[in-house]
Protein backbone atom coordinates (compact mmCIF):
# COMPACT_ATOMS: atom_id res chain seq x y z
CA UNK A 1 0.00 0.00 0.00
CA UNK A 2 2.74 2.63 1.50
CA UNK A 3 5.47 0.84 -0.96
CA UNK A 4 8.06 0.74 1.51
CA UNK A 5 10.02 -2.59 1.88
CA UNK A 6 9.22 -4.90 4.83
CA UNK A 7 12.39 -5.88 5.46
CA UNK A 8 13.73 -3.25 7.81
CA UNK A 9 14.00 -4.46 11.07
CA UNK A 10 12.65 -2.16 14.26
CA UNK A 11 16.16 -1.61 15.68
CA UNK A 12 17.30 0.54 12.49
CA UNK A 13 13.95 2.19 11.68
CA UNK A 14 13.47 3.79 15.37
CA UNK A 15 16.95 5.72 14.48
CA UNK A 16 16.20 6.43 11.10
CA UNK A 17 12.86 7.80 11.88
CA UNK A 18 14.26 9.80 14.99
CA UNK A 19 16.74 11.47 12.97
CA UNK A 20 14.89 12.07 9.97
CA UNK A 21 12.11 14.25 12.17
CA UNK A 22 15.11 15.54 13.86
CA UNK A 23 16.67 16.73 10.43
CA UNK A 24 13.07 18.38 9.77
CA UNK A 25 12.71 20.17 13.09
CA UNK A 26 16.18 21.59 12.47
CA UNK A 27 15.32 22.64 8.69
CA UNK A 28 11.95 24.37 9.54
CA UNK A 29 13.67 26.06 12.62
CA UNK A 30 16.87 26.54 10.45
CA UNK A 31 14.86 28.62 7.70
CA UNK A 32 12.08 30.22 10.27
CA UNK A 33 14.64 32.00 11.38
CA UNK A 34 15.77 33.00 8.23
CA UNK A 35 12.72 34.25 7.23
CA UNK A 36 11.62 35.43 11.15
CA UNK A 37 14.94 37.51 12.14
CA UNK A 38 15.57 41.34 11.73
CA UNK A 39 19.17 41.34 10.48
CA UNK A 40 21.54 40.22 8.28
CA UNK A 41 24.14 38.99 10.51
CA UNK A 42 21.53 37.43 12.35
CA UNK A 43 19.94 35.52 9.39
CA UNK A 44 22.97 34.27 8.63
CA UNK A 45 22.99 31.96 11.87
CA UNK A 46 19.42 30.33 10.89
CA UNK A 47 20.84 27.82 7.86
CA UNK A 48 23.92 26.70 9.94
CA UNK A 49 21.36 24.42 11.94
CA UNK A 50 20.81 23.02 8.53
CA UNK A 51 23.82 22.64 7.07
CA UNK A 52 25.27 20.79 9.97
CA UNK A 53 22.96 19.33 11.87
CA UNK A 54 19.82 19.22 9.76
CA UNK A 55 22.36 17.45 6.70
CA UNK A 56 24.33 15.31 8.93
CA UNK A 57 21.41 13.62 10.61
CA UNK A 58 19.69 12.86 6.43
CA UNK A 59 23.11 11.59 5.71
CA UNK A 60 23.39 9.51 8.45
CA UNK A 61 19.74 8.28 8.47
CA UNK A 62 20.47 7.81 4.89
CA UNK A 63 23.28 5.72 5.20
CA UNK A 64 21.78 3.39 7.70
CA UNK A 65 18.85 2.88 6.27
CA UNK A 66 20.47 2.01 2.72
CA UNK A 67 22.96 -0.31 4.87
CA UNK A 68 20.25 -2.26 6.03
CA UNK A 69 18.08 -2.68 2.95
CA UNK A 70 21.04 -4.10 0.87
CA UNK A 71 22.70 -5.72 3.84
CA UNK A 72 26.12 -4.41 3.03
CA UNK A 73 27.80 -1.26 3.88
CA UNK A 74 26.74 1.95 1.82
CA UNK A 75 28.81 4.78 2.67
CA UNK A 76 28.80 6.80 -0.03
CA UNK A 77 26.74 9.59 1.48
CA UNK A 78 30.23 10.47 3.21
CA UNK A 79 30.85 12.31 0.04
CA UNK A 80 28.02 14.61 0.33
CA UNK A 81 28.86 14.84 4.24
CA UNK A 82 32.38 15.85 3.15
CA UNK A 83 31.04 18.52 0.72
CA UNK A 84 28.85 19.88 2.60
CA UNK A 85 31.19 20.44 5.43
CA UNK A 86 33.83 22.00 3.90
CA UNK A 87 32.20 24.04 1.54
CA UNK A 88 29.40 25.37 3.76
CA UNK A 89 32.10 27.80 5.70
CA UNK A 90 33.50 28.35 2.74
CA UNK A 91 30.32 30.14 1.55
CA UNK A 92 28.99 31.82 4.52
CA UNK A 93 32.63 33.29 4.74
CA UNK A 94 32.64 34.92 1.56
CA UNK A 95 29.31 36.15 1.97
CA UNK A 96 30.21 37.38 5.18
CA UNK A 97 33.14 39.61 3.37
CA UNK A 98 30.89 40.74 0.76
CA UNK A 99 28.47 42.26 3.05
CA UNK A 100 30.43 43.95 5.44
CA UNK A 101 31.93 45.35 2.11
CA UNK A 102 28.77 46.74 1.20
CA UNK A 103 27.77 47.61 4.70
CA UNK A 104 30.73 50.24 5.41
CA UNK A 105 30.46 50.96 1.38
CA UNK A 106 26.91 51.99 2.50
CA UNK A 107 28.11 53.66 5.74
CA UNK A 108 25.35 51.95 7.08
CA UNK A 109 26.40 53.22 10.82
CA UNK A 110 25.57 49.78 12.55
CA UNK A 111 28.77 47.90 10.97
CA UNK A 112 31.85 48.54 12.97
CA UNK A 113 34.80 50.10 11.02
CA UNK A 114 37.80 48.55 8.98
CA UNK A 115 40.79 47.92 11.54
CA UNK A 116 43.11 48.17 8.94
CA UNK A 117 41.58 51.76 8.13
CA UNK A 118 40.96 52.72 12.15
CA UNK A 119 44.93 53.03 12.67
CA UNK A 120 44.79 50.01 14.87
CA UNK A 121 48.04 47.77 14.26
CA UNK A 122 46.62 43.94 13.02
CA UNK A 123 48.16 41.04 13.15
CA UNK A 124 48.57 38.30 10.93
CA UNK A 125 47.52 40.44 8.17
CA UNK A 126 48.53 38.98 4.41
CA UNK A 127 50.56 41.15 1.70
CA UNK A 128 49.19 40.93 -1.59
CA UNK B 1 4.67 -1.04 12.54
CA UNK B 2 7.99 -0.76 11.12
CA UNK B 3 6.63 0.56 7.56
CA UNK B 4 4.60 3.03 8.89
CA UNK B 5 6.77 4.24 11.41
CA UNK B 6 9.00 4.87 8.41
CA UNK B 7 6.43 6.30 5.95
CA UNK B 8 5.03 9.37 8.90
CA UNK B 9 9.04 9.85 9.20
CA UNK B 10 9.84 10.14 5.77
CA UNK B 11 6.49 11.85 5.40
CA UNK B 12 7.09 14.72 7.79
CA UNK B 13 10.56 14.81 6.67
CA UNK B 14 9.83 15.82 3.05
CA UNK B 15 7.60 18.10 4.12
CA UNK B 16 9.75 20.01 6.71
CA UNK B 17 12.25 20.08 3.86
CA UNK B 18 9.48 21.45 1.34
CA UNK B 19 8.44 24.11 3.92
CA UNK B 20 12.22 25.42 4.46
CA UNK B 21 12.58 25.44 0.40
CA UNK B 22 9.43 28.07 0.57
CA UNK B 23 10.77 30.00 3.41
CA UNK B 24 14.10 30.11 2.01
CA UNK B 25 12.00 31.29 -1.45
CA UNK B 26 9.75 34.41 0.90
CA UNK B 27 13.56 35.30 1.85
CA UNK B 28 14.72 35.42 -1.57
CA UNK B 29 11.43 37.57 -3.16
CA UNK B 30 11.72 39.86 -0.23
CA UNK B 31 15.13 40.19 0.93
CA UNK B 32 15.98 43.94 1.39
CA UNK B 33 19.38 43.33 0.62
CA UNK B 34 21.30 41.56 -2.24
CA UNK B 35 23.43 39.33 0.15
CA UNK B 36 19.95 38.52 1.64
CA UNK B 37 19.40 37.01 -1.70
CA UNK B 38 22.59 35.32 -2.25
CA UNK B 39 21.84 33.61 1.33
CA UNK B 40 18.68 32.46 0.22
CA UNK B 41 19.91 31.23 -2.89
CA UNK B 42 22.56 28.88 -0.37
CA UNK B 43 19.75 27.96 2.14
CA UNK B 44 17.39 26.72 -1.18
CA UNK B 45 19.55 24.67 -2.78
CA UNK B 46 20.53 22.98 0.54
CA UNK B 47 17.13 22.28 1.55
CA UNK B 48 16.50 20.74 -1.81
CA UNK B 49 19.46 18.65 -1.73
CA UNK B 50 18.52 16.90 1.35
CA UNK B 51 14.41 16.79 -0.16
CA UNK B 52 16.43 14.62 -2.81
CA UNK B 53 17.85 12.60 0.10
CA UNK B 54 14.96 11.99 1.31
CA UNK B 55 12.73 10.65 -1.82
CA UNK B 56 15.75 8.26 -2.33
CA UNK B 57 15.00 6.71 0.74
CA UNK B 58 11.34 7.00 0.54
CA UNK B 59 11.71 5.49 -2.79
CA UNK B 60 14.34 2.89 -2.35
CA UNK B 61 16.67 3.83 -5.19
CA UNK B 62 20.28 5.11 -5.24
CA UNK B 63 19.07 7.53 -8.32
CA UNK B 64 18.55 10.40 -6.21
CA UNK B 65 22.32 9.92 -4.07
CA UNK B 66 23.51 11.26 -7.45
CA UNK B 67 21.26 14.20 -8.12
CA UNK B 68 21.63 15.15 -4.74
CA UNK B 69 25.56 15.29 -5.28
CA UNK B 70 25.00 17.43 -8.13
CA UNK B 71 23.09 19.98 -6.50
CA UNK B 72 25.54 19.91 -3.72
CA UNK B 73 28.27 20.90 -6.10
CA UNK B 74 26.70 22.83 -8.96
CA UNK B 75 24.96 25.22 -5.84
CA UNK B 76 28.32 25.62 -3.74
CA UNK B 77 30.11 27.20 -7.49
CA UNK B 78 26.70 29.18 -7.96
CA UNK B 79 27.12 30.72 -4.34
CA UNK B 80 30.45 31.69 -4.81
CA UNK B 81 30.11 32.81 -8.11
CA UNK B 82 27.75 35.26 -6.53
CA UNK B 83 29.42 36.04 -3.59
CA UNK B 84 32.55 36.81 -5.65
CA UNK B 85 30.67 39.00 -8.04
CA UNK B 86 29.18 41.04 -4.56
CA UNK B 87 32.31 41.28 -3.50
CA UNK B 88 34.49 42.64 -6.97
CA UNK B 89 31.64 43.67 -8.74
CA UNK B 90 31.45 47.11 -7.23
CA UNK B 91 34.96 47.64 -6.82
CA UNK B 92 35.39 47.86 -10.38
CA UNK B 93 32.69 50.24 -10.76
Amino acid sequence: MIGLPEAVPLWAAIPVSLLLVLAGILGLVGTFGLVRLSNFYQRLHGPAMLNTLGAGSVLIASMLYFSVLQTRPVVHELLITIFVLLTAPVTTMLVIKAALFRDRRASRGDVPEDPTLAGGRVTGQREE
Amino acid sequence: MTVLLLHWAMGFATLAFALSGIFAGIRLFRGPTAQDRVVALDVLYQSAMLLMLVLGMRFGTQVYFEVSLLIALVGFVGSIALAKFLLRGEVIE
